[in-house]
């Protein structure tokens, strides 16, 4: 019984309530849900803040934010490695042409067979998937900050609150993730 | 985030696609059961750790800035199919590859943090 549970994928309103509930425990904790600040808190932790206080870390503000980062670390080995689910991510089949024709044939692609992620495509031995990650990475670290937030800060804590900075940025995160995969993508990948 | 596959790079490209509902049901649900605790607690005045009750720095409304910002973001999270939280529970879940845009990601926020007093805010 507990294995049918635990072992497949669950609803989508389960997880959507599972972000709610970390909403809500870090509201009356007296914290702001975000995740992209862990970033800065990094920068911090490697000495950044010695010159620039934009860094500083503070840790009994900050400190949270890397039990949340190790939280996440142990609830995705927990999640995918301890407890897999033996069914790869049921995607839709158009979206599946779509990947074919750029080089990515799913599931293969994710060497785990999970459907999480392209390894395959993103292999250590490959330079394009190096840029490619590294300057992901850093219009997500830049874009991040620059908008104070990420989807946790806005899409989540922003709009809960009813933040109009909050929506307007969402609408950003919009425009730049539908311009990179209708226009971008197909050229880059 | 693992079971119900919000962490998948495919999931990601799928949402842009809009081939499926599926990440919008999670985001959704989030934020419409996100408002509801939050008027709540904003309602009944629940008193949070550190004294006080709920509050919300808000950020100084500025059109450009809020959707050249996201639209920044927005480019990178399409790309490598992840944001900030899935990323680190991608890592847990055993794909390491997700270290290097980690890395960008700390890098492009340091990169942030040296000329953000040129930047309009």
């Amino acid at each position: 019984m507990l294995e049918d549970l635990i072992y497949p994928s669950w609803h989508w309103s389960v997880s959507g309530a599972a972000i709610a509930l970390i909403l809500f425990l870090l509201t009356i904790a007296g914290r702001s849900f975000g995740v992209s600040t862990t970033f800065r808190n990094i920068c911090g932790l490697v000495g950044a803040g010695k010159k620039n206080d934009f860094f500083t870390f503070n840790p009994s503000e900050d400190s949270w934010r890397m039990f949340f980062m190790g939280g996440a670390i142990i609830g995705g080995f927990l999640a995918g490695v301890v407890f897999p689910n033996p069914y790869a991510v049921g995607l839709n089949y158009d979206t599946m042409v779509a990947l074919e024709k750029m080089g990515i044939v799913y599931p293969d692609a994710d060497s785990l067979g999970h459907g999480f992620f392209p390894d395959e495509y993103f292999r250590w031995d490959s330079l394009k998937a190096w840029i490619i990650a590294l300057s992901g990475g850093f219009l997500i670290g830049f874009g991040s900050r620059y908008a104070d937030g990420c989807t946790s800060g806005h899409a989540i804590t922003g709009l809960s609150h009813f933040q109009l900075p909050s929506l307007l940025t969402v609408i950003g995160f919009f425009i730049g993730g539908l311009l990179m995969t209708h226009f971008l993508m197909p050229l880059i990948l | 985030m693992t079971k119900s596959e919000a962490l998948s790079w495919f999931r990601i490209f799928e949402m842009f696609r809009f081939e499926s509902f599926h990440m919008y049901g999670i985001i959704g649900t989030a934020v419409i059961l996100g408002a509801i605790i939050i008027s709540m607690m904003k309602i009944f005045k629940v008193r949070v750790a550190g004294g006080g009750v709920v509050d919300y720095n808000s950020l100084p409304l500025n059109m450009k800035r809020h959707l050249i910002s996201g639209t920044i973001f927005g480019l990178g999270w399409a790309l490598v199919g992840a944001c900030p939280g899935p990323m680190f529970v991608l890592a847990g879940n055993g794909y390491f590859f997700i270290l290097v845009v980690i890395a960008g990601a700390v890098f492009g926020t340091y990169i942030y943090g040296l000329i953000r007093n040129r930047l309009p805010h």
